[in-house]
């Protein structure tokens, strides 16, 4: 059963890798990272590492996401001026 | 480099560290294994030292100088992130305009930010006991005062947030971890040596010696840090502007 | 099951490379970069892994009643996520400064103006 739970969890954390790298456009980019970063997080967990899937959920799903768009939008906001959304 | 070639390089290049990595995998011990030589020698030392949380008892205690590396390294990046997006000669703010926000969103983020915030001083105040510390608990509580700007508004987050002061408590953090390691030393055993303090009981908040100070340190380190960084961050996407013809390969 | 783990960590590191060099936005090499770091969580925390093992916490669990996993590993990649975070910051911020200096953040169009 636990065998079972950390392939799922392999898996789910090999397809998300792969689909982080896949997508180009950085803005969707940083949302396929945070859900890499809930997938390690689950598979953390499953490893029986809750301190690690702690730290993981907090960094890859929610900050470095963030810097990213953040990031992102800096870099087009030049020479446009646009305001409105996040 | 022509893109075909450099294609070629990569696939060679990726080729070769595939075999040594398998080659590598097929003597490294079995997944699942029993024998953890440095693990069992590790949850001893921490049992010794009262510390019901082992990993903290690792970061904090046993391998508490390789913590100090990894801390200024985060000090370090911080401190070069805060240099690099200044606001420079040629660039102006622009405080953005109050934006509308739909109400159950701003009740939805109001009253999570309490909770967030209790949430993470709880998980630094616990690295001790269960999982958690200094490190994930930082990240949480810097990352809950942020609901603030969904739910009100930028200029709002501004308010609860001058920047200097958490800079200050960034270079705190880092100055209160070293002092801590000194304070060994002058106690009379090696720096960062948890000799200073009584062990106290097992599973309680006062246990571990100098384990739940380290930890606080580094949680507060963290959370200032964090907190900076998206402060610089969120400057730059929200407020700061060029001004005009200033686009190319000009000084800062 | 005994070396899926250890090829996942490998597939993960070689899928970000392949994403370093390709990338066309230095953004996404920056996220890409990422990609690669977790990689090297997985192979640490597969390495302390036990079969049966309980987390190292002795919050609820008496010391000897269960086998533990490898704590040591753990330790390693915890504060390793936290600081890979701020080193990624910087990071961002160096694209941030390439972006204000040379009007672009293509790695391509980045060397052609350096040659």
């Amino acid at each position: 059963m636990t065998d079972a739970l950390t392939l799922v969890s392999l898996l789910l954390v090999a397809a998300s890798a792969t689909a982080a790298v896949a997508v180009r456009d950085p803005a969707r980019q940083a949302l396929v990272l945070a859900v890499l970063g809930l997938a390690l997080a689950v598979l953390f967990t499953v490893v029986q590492a809750p301190d690690v899937g702690l730290s993981q959920l907090a960094v890859g799903s929610a900050l470095t996401p963030l810097l990213i768009l953040l990031s992102v939008r800096k870099v087009r906001r030049r020479g446009q001026h646009e305001g409105g959304d996040r | 480099m022509s893109r075909r070639m450099r294609m070629w390089v990569l696939a060679t290049g990726g080729l070769a560290v595939a075999v040594l990595l398998v080659a590598g995998y097929a003597r490294l011990p079995h997944f699942g294994g029993a024998v953890h030589p440095y693990g069992e020698r590790a949850v001893s030392a921490a049992l010794a030292r009262h510390t019901a949380n082992v990993i903290s008892s690792v970061n904090f205690d046993l391998r508490a100088f390789d913590t100090l590396g990894e801390e200024t390294i985060l000090f370090g990046a911080v401190l070069g992130t805060v240099v690099l997006l200044r606001q420079t000669r040629d660039e102006r703010e622009v405080p953005p305009a109050p934006a509308e926000v739909a109400p159950p969103v701003r009740r939805y983020a109001l009253i999570m930010l309490p909770v967030a915030l209790l949430t993470g001083l709880y998980v630094v105040a616990h690295g001790q006991l269960s999982p958690g510390g200094g490190f994930q608990g930082g990240v949480v509580v810097a990352t809950a005062l942020h609901l603030l700007y969904i739910g009100a508004d930028y200029r709002a987050l501004e308010k609860i947030r001058p920047v200097g002061t958490y800079e200050v408590g960034d270079a705190a953090g880092e100055a209160a971890y070293l002092v801590l390691g000194v304070a060994g030393l002058l106690g009379g055993s090696a720096f960062l040596a948890n000799t200073l303090l009584p062990y106290g009981t097992f599973n309680t908040l006062a246990s571990g010696g100098t384990v739940p100070l380290l930890n606080a340190a580094v949680g507060m380190e963290v959370a200032c840090a964090v907190v900076v960084l998206l402060a610089r961050f969120l400057d730059q996407a929200v407020e700061i502007e060029e001004d005009n013809g200033s686009a190319m390969g000009k000084e800062s | 099951m005994n070396t899926v783990p250890y090829l996942v960590a490998g597939w993960i590191f070689l899928v970000g490379c392949y994403g370093l060099a390709t990338s066309r936005h230095l953004v996404h090499a920056v996220g890409c970069l990422t990609v690669c770091q977790s990689s090297t969580y997985v192979l640490l925390l597969a390495v302390g892994y036990r079969d049966g093992g309980t987390a190292p916490v002795f919050s609820d669990v008496t010391p000897g009643s269960r086998p533990l996993v490898d704590p040591v590993v753990q330790a390693l990649a915890l504060t390793d996520v936290v600081v890979g975070a701020t080193v990624t910051a910087l990071l961002l911020a160096l694209v941030m400064q390439v972006a204000k200096r040379h009007g672009t953040v293509n790695p391509d169009e980045l060397s052609e103006l350096r040659g």
